[in-house]
């Protein structure tokens, strides 16, 4: 294992070590000691490799990740995993504000609770949440699963897109144009899945949640439905 | 009966002809008006100002024998490898979806020819202006939409669009008839939706948290590209100070005659400043910070000619960029297609449902028999031919004042032509040494 002391070498050396690696390194498994919070720890990474950081992150920790398979030994700051590509990010603690905002692929794994605006915009990713979620997630959420074990905030699903939610336990309330749906065998089978890869699969039977997506009422601007937005 | 003379009519000034005809719309049709473009009102602009010129004081350069300038460096104060551009004029942030591709073409490879950048828009990169742009600025903004890392790092700067002169405040929206199946897949999202771009980005909100998104974003790149911050015309002292303090190396100001491709008609034209207005102040923020020409200034809304390029500079502005007349240049608006204008119920020259999709000239549409009547090789050309004659102009105009470069043009070559242009621009009332709201008064 390659190990990186942050507060010893700094942020820019980190990330410019971890950038030079290709497709075909030897230097496969990774540890960050010492991140004491600090923000962009592991951004724009693009290489099929493991790294650990051992300890709390700032802001955008993960940020754009390919590939790389990235896990927090704490807790995560805001926009942790944003607009992750591919690869998974597994967050063993809490994570702050808009946790895999705009993700286009890639599982983002939250063992804890994730606060406001979880998977805001998301655009492909899969948000596995094993606590519960704060108000306005998933707003604007294009495409991708936000699964929450736990309970959902205000608003869930704000003027969603095609994105699914699926919460087992109880949502405060629903946000424009997103109701709830029928919970299909397709979506049983997708979500064990998710469960599975989440780290979930022992924690919650796919049985337990309720679905929840676009009614696509808002898709085409009506003066009729100007009192939802 | 008596035959007195009969009042001619007369039509009120408050309730016009233009406001009646809204309000009529307005009534029939229950929703507010949108349209592309900027502000259609006579505001105070750099046609207000003019310039000196030498004099026994001041003597000028020979016109074609002696050199003047126009390079522009973007980015020095952070990035590894800042931008070197020939001519202080770049291309606005402009998508595709609401340009055609051919367009997009045409701006890149106009702006190359020119020595120039050009700036993708919210949908993403598309490898026609990629691939014919020599120098492309990458926009991130709130809706992300195509965002990656790898079209990050190949692009040659990075602009955080924080907003927009023509709607500060307000996010984007892309009407159903222009989502094709390119857009729809390059935005993630179903054909044929109303694409609405959120006003505020998802992950991060106020000056804080724009540094580090910065720093994100300068980690990402390995610190070689230049991070410009885009603002609109709202409060232009404090966005400009605070962009600086965030740790961009460009900052993009513009106001509000600056175009959108669709937005409401009440937002255009009644949120944000005039250019001349937020100029002078984003000036003053950089000064103040000791920042000016280190942090470079690039001012858009309403340029059209060399003249606003120099009277923009000689108020301290570093690059104009255009949106508007670049569309123009390329053939948007021409008189030639009037009985097709006329078919759309407009006329050439005030066409302006962008958002529709049915642009005769083939630039604001997603319609391929629309779209492929544009010639991007041509367009291309008419765009860098467009371009060099502005700098052309600028350059007569700075050498009249004796300048070897166009960033030589100070606020002393200017007067104002009216009082509101020289409160704003800060130069003084034609004839007198008047600047008003110094002094005292």
């Amino acid at each position: 294992m390659q190990s990186f002391d942050l507060a010893a070498d700094g942020l820019r050396a980190l990330n410019a070590t971890l950038h030079a690696l290709k497709d075909h390194t030897n230097e496969t498994e990774w540890e960050i000691v010492n991140p004491r919070g600090a923000h962009a720890i592991a951004v724009g990474v693009d290489a099929p490799v493991e790294i650990t950081v051992r300890g709390s992150t700032g802001y955008y920790c993960a940020g754009m990740n390919k590939q790389a398979t990235i896990r927090i030994r704490g807790s995560a700051g805001p926009g942790v995993a944003e607009n992750m590509m591919s690869g998974k990010v597994i967050v063993d603690g809490d994570a702050s504000q808009y946790a895999g905002a705009t993700g286009r692929g890639g599982l983002l794994v939250i063992k804890g609770n994730a606060s406001s605006r979880c998977g805001i915009s998301m655009k492909g990713i899969d948000i596995v949440v094993h606590g519960s979620i704060g108000h306005m997630s998933a707003f604007m959420a294009q495409s991708g699963n936000l699964v929450v074990l736990g309970d959902a905030g205000d608003a869930l699903g704000d003027s969603l897109y095609e994105a699914r939610i699926f919460v087992r336990g109880k949502v405060k309330s629903l946000g424009a144009d997103c109701i709830e749906k029928e919970m299909r065998p397709e979506h049983l089978e997708l979500l064990a899945g998710l469960l599975e890869r989440g780290e979930a699969a022992g924690k919650a039977r796919p049985e337990e949640f309720r679905r929840y997506g676009s009614a696509r009422r808002l898709y085409n601007f009506s003066i009729d439905n100007a009192g939802s937005y | 009966m008596t035959d007195f003379p009969h009042t001619p009519p007369r039509f009120s000034w408050t309730f016009s002809p233009e406001v009646n005809a809204e309000i009529r719309r307005a009534a029939a049709s229950g929703i507010y008006d949108i349209r592309g473009g900027g502000s259609k009102r006579r505001l105070p602009h750099f046609d207000d100002l003019l310039f000196l010129g030498a004099s026994i004081s001041r003597y000028p350069l020979e016109g074609y024998r002696e050199k003047c300038a126009t390079d522009v460096w973007l980015g020095t104060r952070h990035a590894k490898t800042p931008i070197h551009i020939d001519i202080p004029i770049t291309i606005a942030g402009m998508s595709f979806g609401s340009l055609s591709g051919p367009a997009k073409e045409a701006l890149g490879r106009g702006a190359t020819a020119a020595g120039t950048s050009t700036t993708t828009g919210d949908g993403g990169m598309t490898e026609e202006e990629r691939g014919h742009s020599k120098t492309l600025v990458y926009q991130y903004l709130p809706s992300r939409y195509g965002m990656n890392p790898d079209d990050l790092r190949r692009a040659d700067a990075i602009e955080v669009v924080v907003g927009q002169g023509a709607k500060p405040g307000g996010g984007g929206m892309l009407l159903g008839q222009k989502i094709s199946d390119r857009v729809a897949e390059m935005r993630n999202l179903p054909k044929g939706i109303d694409q609405r771009s959120a006003c505020r980005h998802p992950d991060w909100t106020g000056p804080d948290d724009l540094e580090i998104k910065i720093l994100e974003l300068r980690e990402i790149t390995d610190w070689e590209k230049p991070i410009y911050v885009k603002i609109g015309g709202a409060r232009p002292y404090y966005d400009t100070a605070l962009a600086v303090k965030a740790g961009a190396d460009v900052v993009v100001l513009d106001g509000m005659q600056g175009g959108t491709a669709a937005t409401q008609d009440v937002f255009i034209e009644h949120v944000g400043m005039p250019t001349l207005a937020c100029l002078p102040l984003a000036v003053k923020a950089l000064q103040d910070l000791g920042q000016h020409r280190k942090v470079q200034l690039i001012i858009s809304g309403g340029i059209r000619s060399g003249a606003d390029v120099a009277k923009a500079l000689a108020l301290g502005a570093d690059a104009v960029s255009i949106g508007t007349a670049a569309l123009v240049a390329l053939g948007d608006n021409d008189p030639a297609l009037e009985d097709e204008y006329r078919k759309l119920g407009t006329t050439a020259g005030a066409y302006d449902d962008w958002h529709e999709g049915r642009d005769p000239a083939g630039i604001t549409t997603q319609d391929p028999a629309l779209y492929s009547r544009l010639d991007p090789v041509l367009g291309g050309r008419r765009l860098k031919n467009y371009l060099k004659v502005m700098t052309l102009e600028a350059q007569t105009i700075a050498r009249a004042c004796g300048k070897s470069h166009l960033h030589n043009l100070e606020p002393e070559d200017l007067c104002a032509l009216t009082i509101e242009a020289a409160a704003m621009a800060g130069v003084p009332l034609a004839g007198t040494s008047w600047i008003p709201g110094r002094g005292g008064f």
